[in-house]
């Protein structure tokens, strides 16, 4: 990629990245959430490897690590739903935190927790996905 | 009136799932297709002139429009994320085994 | 057993997510894991069938209850014919995966083999336990996701020309049922079925619901592979690994396509004289045009493939006719006949034709083909398949002592006491058809004078392969007393009666 893209890439990626950090961790306050925010933070990666370009065996490593980044996420958000068939209403995904104020950053009760791991399910979900069609790309089409 | 354009929408995907050749281009026909349901799931919910279904300080107007479309949006639209990806990834490796795209070419499988 | 209900859908979730992370490190454990996790709920089920004298549970998610009686949370309920389904699947998702254990081996990445399955199951799971229409759409997407994948799980041409085909279907399929759920949204205001059930009765807007039905029908019609939506599943069914296709063919059909048209057209809309007349035709399409295109295949797994389209299309005359009985005001014993002998061949299908599968897979693993004409004279050397196969194959065509001869009786039973003699005399007929084809099979692979010609030295198959396939061959022989006064009111009645209460259960489920 040229000068211009890498340049631009390099200063975006962070605000990106930050961005999606904003909207998982204020999902229980405005629109959005894990997911949206996962989204974000899942492109912000996209675009460094996009721009700067990683040789095969790097990406395969990073594959490697953001599967398993993705299937523990999606564990811890079981594990804190079945938590909560033994604190406080006893029910799957029962909310067993104190609610809080309403419109503060930390309420809402376990909801921003299930925002923080659904969004680093999501963002390595979506990073492995990108992560396959390039090595594909590179490896098999070539 | 918005409901019928979701509906043309949606025969405008059709069409492109039934009649195009190329497997990317059934693919883009079916998120035409899926992207009109969510449209529709979304008008379903909207109140005219009501507010988005936040809690903030000082509000006026009580009114909300209703949340649950929005949600069912939400989970729905994740779900069709996972379904194009997997068309897409089988879609690449069929191009890798038959070197083509053209559906017309793909007919080992017949009846 | 209240809270435990919610299990069924964490550990088949949980399992298919381990697995990933610690097999990599400990050699087997994705096999001891999903085998384990499936024996546990076998139990859990067995455990409710036989101590909770059927009565319905209730699970309510996250604890949210009722507001003057409007449901506003997600509601997992267990009814008999809930755990009916629940039955079925987990314990053909046991001997499954014991079967797969040798089969598998010749493939790489078996860890994904094992997680898609999980995801399989966990997803069937939470559909027949599911009481709320959105929730049956993301478990059956879950379901069917996982279900792609294990389809195109060999990566060659055929597997995946299959799924892409089956992707597509599918996918128009979820989209239809999508765009009904909305559409009841919108027309009702609540995803619950008991209160759309409820809310439905009291709107007279008859139009509107006709077309969603409709809508609805097409959708799960294509899921389940109803006659004229049929053309993926002989692709998908046959191309997938044989475990899979055992999967795909005895259970996933049944627990996404046929179980929710029986408990949407049953328990949530009220029964209409138009919509049990399309049930009862697609089920007779099914049934005859499947038999007969089953006749002229040579492949193996096809053979098999078009054979669930007819067989599934028993079950849906029987329930197609309990519809038609109940809304003409026809004898209630009759109806319930009727409905009865559906569910009994559906669990009788998911059996023998699980274990016809299995069979084939047991014969591609030993000979490596399907091509029903490079078989033959294999009873010599592969005696249990042969056995087994054989015993499937009676149980199918309507051999007594055989399960598949006594629900095929009571639906003709059912048919002709309805006086619906047409469809009686249809039935004797595809059962007919369904001994040739199956003798066609019995002949060439097994009993044909001219030997297997291949390269392969034939022999036996492992242990855990062939020990799936005696459980299921017995279990051929022994649910034919499901239907016998005692045992009848364990498994099959309490199933039945939750469709002879009709819209009924809505009022049980919400409390009205």
């Amino acid at each position: 990629m040229s000068k211009i893209v890498k340049t631009a890439t390099g200063l975006l990626c962070g605000v990106v990245f930050m961005y999606g950090l904003y909207i998982i961790t204020h999902g229980h306050l405005t629109p959005g959430g894990g997911f949206a925010g996962g989204v974000l933070v899942a492109g912000s990666f996209i675009l460094l490897i996009l721009a700067y370009g990683s040789d095969v065996l790097m990406l395969r490593k990073e594959e490697t690590e953001s599967s398993v980044t993705e299937s523990s996420a999606i564990l811890i958000v079981l594990i804190l739903a079945v938590i909560g068939m033994f604190a406080g209403g006893a029910a799957f995904m029962n909310n067993y935190f104190q609610f809080g104020e309403v419109g503060e950053l930390i309420s809402a009760g376990v909801i921003p927790l299930y925002n923080i791991f659904i969004g680093m399910e999501v963002a390595s979900a979506l990073l492995t996905i990108f992560l396959a069609f390039v090595i594909y790309k590179k490896e098999v089409l070539k | 009136m918005a409901y019928i354009l979701c509906f043309i929408l949606f025969l405008v995907g059709l069409y492109g799932v039934l009649t195009k050749r190329n497997l990317i281009k059934i693919v883009i026909g079916f998120s035409i297709m899926e992207f009109s349901v969510f449209l529709f799931l979304v008008m379903i919910g909207y109140i005219d002139g009501a507010q988005a279904p936040i809690l903030i300080e000082g509000m006026k107007n009580t009114e909300f429009v209703d949340p649950l479309p929005q949600a069912m949006v939400l989970t729905a639209i994740v779900i069709g994320l996972a379904t194009t990806a997997m068309l897409l990834a089988i879609a690449i490796r069929i191009y890798k085994k038959y070197g083509t795209f053209d559906i017309t070419k793909i007919n080992n499988l017949r009846g | 057993m209240d809270n435990l209900v919610i299990l069924f859908v964490i550990v088949p979730l949980g399992s298919a997510f381990l697995i990933p992370i610690i097999g990599k490190f400990i050699p087997h454990f994705q096999k001891a894991l999903s085998l384990l996790a499936l024996l546990f709920l076998c139990t859990l089920i067995l455990n409710y069938l036989f101590t909770g004298n059927s009565q319905c549970i209730i699970y309510k998610v996250a604890g949210w209850e009722a507001v003057e009686n409007v449901p506003i949370g997600i509601y997992l309920v267990l009814d008999g014919l809930s755990a009916f389904l629940l039955l079925i699947i987990n314990s053909i998702g046991f001997l499954v995966v014991f079967y797969s254990f040798s089969y598998m081996r010749k493939y790489t990445a078996e860890n994904y083999f094992y997680t898609l399955l999980c995801l399989m199951i966990a997803g069937m799971n939470g559909v027949v336990l599911t009481g709320d229409l959105f929730n049956l759409y993301v478990f059956l997407e879950i379901a069917v996701i996982a279900s792609y994948a294990l389809v195109a799980f060999g990566i060659e041409k055929d597997e995946l020309e299959a799924s892409f085909k089956y992707q597509v279907l599918g996918g128009i399929a979820s989209l239809l049922i999508l765009l009904g759920i909305s559409l009841l949204y919108w027309q009702t205001k609540t995803l619950n079925m008991a209160d759309i059930s409820h809310v439905i009765s009291t709107q007279a807007d008859s139009k509107t619901t006709l077309f969603i039905q409709i809508i609805l029908i097409t959708g799960f019609g294509i899921k389940g592979a109803m006659i004229p939506f049929h053309a993926w599943l002989p692709d998908a069914h046959s191309s997938a690994p044989s475990p899979i296709s055992s999967m795909l063919s005895g259970v996933l059909i049944k627990a996404i396509g046929i179980y929710a048209i029986i408990r949407l057209f049953y328990n949530m809309f009220a029964i209409t004289y138009e919509i049990a007349l399309i049930i009862t035709v697609i089920g007779t399409l099914s049934m005859v045009i499947g038999g007969l295109l089953a006749i002229g295949q040579w492949d193996l797994k096809r053979l098999l493939a078009y054979s669930s389209i007819s067989q599934m299309g028993y079950v849906v005359i029987g329930i197609g006719m309990g519809m038609l009985i109940l809304i003409s005001n026809g004898d209630k014993m009759v109806a319930s006949m009727a409905v009865a002998g559906g569910l009994f061949h559906l669990i009788n299908h998911a059996v023998f034709k699980g274990l016809l599968f299995l069979n084939a897979g047991a014969i591609e693993y030993a000979t490596g083909t399907r091509d029903l004409k490079q078989m033959g004279g294999l009873a010599k050397d592969m005696p249990v398949t042969s056995s087994t196969s054989m015993s499937a194959s009676m149980a199918i065509s309507g051999i007594p002592p055989f399960n598949g001869f006594f629900s095929k009786l009571l639906i003709i039973i059912a048919a002709i006491k309805g006086q619906y003699y047409l469809l009686a005399a249809l039935a004797v007929l595809v059962s007919i058809i369904t001994l040739a084809y199956f003798l066609k099979f019995q002949r060439y692979a097994f009993f044909n004078k001219t030997k297997y010609t291949g390269s392969a030295l034939v022999k036996e198959v492992p242990f855990t392969m062939a020990f799936s396939m005696i459980v299921m061959g017995v279990l051929c022989l022994v649910l034919s007393l499901l239907i016998f006064p005692g045992i009848r009111e364990i498994i099959l009645s309490p199933a039945v009666e939750v469709l002879m209460e009709t819209t009924e259960y809505s009022s049980k489920i919400i409390g009205l």
